[in-house]
């Protein structure tokens, strides 16, 4: 039995004379399997590579004026940070973003794959695609590689002729619709603050604040989150970068240290 | 993930002139989740002597009560304070009393001898000393803090020069660190004062 993956496929040039330029879109996605005996193995060893890729903590909520979608931008191997300023929100067109938890590599590079997609959608019905079926495009792609080590948790945010809209992906196969996630490993501290402070009437300058709070607070406890927190807002008129605070920096703008009388303590030492 | 990064840690002492420094970052962990972020590292044993210990921060707290123990019997018997090698020498011991279910500890043992010299040393686990003229690194961000002092140390450098050197060392390794940091703690000690200072650092 074959997997029926016709509905991956983009849709066939409507014009011919520009076949040789489409080819390369058109073209059904194939990637070369390792050609050995221990497939199994290979692949879990494969995996440990890629997987430990980054602790993350991204969220994003449905509101009255639209999505917000908010990130920290620290990407670490193990205990060691390889980096503090990673794009973990990507701009999938200027009316649907994609957030990045998990493999950066899968993540990059199946976003990127979804914007062709949607883009060759648009180009062929004149009109842009929706959130559901952005994310039913790349959770169908994933589902089909499922089991070979993916690794993403992403969540599909914009605006489309239905208003707001927000799903959440995972290489596992899943696809929630929802009004509020969070994904990663600082993701629990983010629904703490999110849960407290989430209203669905919040205005777009306090949901911002509400997105730009929760990262703060996952990045604090979570040792794998950190860096920047970046703040997106998406509304009728497609996305726009609402902040992007180094958390270094906000930690003393929320925590101000209380002016002590005294910060450095002198002791006498007593002569031996 | 290893026992020793278990809570996460970071601790470096440094020489300079008649005067050593030992600093510590505040935060304790378990994993990846930070607890708490005014955690203490380094322990005082008497006015010239202190111990940093980097690891399990249960197996720090039980190893620091039995020195102070040890010590205390110590100044009972000779009345006076142990020399920093002497103090090395028992910590060591007690270390190696441990060889088959050891403390996950690796020490920093920093103080000032008889004629106010600087002592600087560190341990593995099991006790095997390592002396060292300039600086001493240990815990999670060690490989970073070899880096940072490697570039930064100077020799012979003065007490307030030596607290810029120590705590930008320190401020910079721990930010290439997931597991320690939120903060840090340093200590000069000269032989006439103990300058203790708390460093506001990235709590992330």
């Amino acid at each position: 039995m074959k997997l029926d993956t016709s509905g991956l496929e983009a849709p066939a040039p409507i014009l011919g004379g520009i076949d040789d330029l489409s080819v390369d879109f058109a073209a059904a996605q194939s990637f070369d399997l390792p050609g050995c005996a221990d497939f199994d193995g290979f692949q879990k060893d494969a995996v440990q590579m890629v997987k430990p890729a980054k602790g993350t903590t991204t969220l994003a909520f449905i509101f009255k004026e639209g999505v917000i979608v908010a990130a920290d931008s620290r990407a670490s191997m193990g205990g060691y940070i390889s980096s503090q300023s990673v794009k973990k929100i990507i701009e999938i067109n200027p009316y649907m973003l994609g957030t990045m938890a998990g493999g950066a590599a899968d993540c990059q590079f199946w976003h990127r794959n979804l914007g062709i997609k949607c883009r060759l959608h648009e180009l062929a019905n004149k009109r842009r695609i929706s959130v559901t079926g952005a994310s039913k495009l790349l959770a169908n792609i994933l589902y089909s590689y499922r089991g070979m080590g993916l690794s993403v948790g992403t969540m599909i945010a914009g605006w489309d002729e239905k208003g707001p809209g927000l799903y959440y992906v995972d290489s596992e196969g899943g696809r929630l619709k929802g009004t509020r996630f969070s994904v990663g490993s600082g993701s629990p501290y983010a629904y703490g603050v999110l849960d407290n402070g989430y209203r669905y009437d919040l205005s777009i300058e306090e949901a911002a604040e509400l997105g730009r709070r929760a990262i703060y607070h996952a990045t604090f406890r979570d040792g794998a989150s950190g860096g920047v927190a970046s703040v997106y807002f998406v509304g009728p008129n497609g996305w726009k970068k609402m902040s992007g605070d180094d958390v270094g920096e906000l930690h003393y703008k929320y925590y101000p240290v209380t002016t002590t009388p005294v910060e450095q303590e002198m002791a006498e030492v007593p002569a031996a | 993930m290893s026992i020793f990064e278990y809570n996460g840690s970071a601790v470096v002492a440094m020489v300079g002139k008649n005067c050593f420094a030992i600093a510590s970052d505040r935060r304790l962990g378990v994993n990846l989740q930070t607890i708490a972020t005014d955690f203490q590292r380094i322990y005082k044993i008497h006015d010239k002597l202190y111990i940093g210990l980097s690891g399990l921060a249960t197996d720090a707290q039980t190893l620091y009560q039995r020195l102070v123990f040890r010590h205390k019997l110590y100044q009972l018997r000779e009345e006076r304070d142990m020399r920093p090698e002497t103090f090395a020498s028992l910590v060591s011991a007690i270390l190696y009393e441990k060889r088959f279910g050891p403390y996950f500890c690796q020490p920093v043992i920093a103080g000032l001898g008889d004629d106010n010299k600087p002592f600087i040393c560190t341990m593995d686990c099991i006790g095997a000393k390592e002396l060292a003229k300039d600086f001493v690194v240990s815990g999670t961000a060690s490989e970073s803090l070899y880096g940072a002092c490697e570039s930064m140390f100077k020799p012979d450098l003065e007490p307030d020069e030596l607290f810029e050197v120590v705590s930008q060392a320190l401020l910079a390794s721990v930010d290439r660190d997931c597991l320690s940091g939120w903060g840090g703690h340093v200590l000069i000690v000269t032989p006439t004062e103990v300058l203790e200072r708390t460093l506001k650092g990235r709590m992330d």
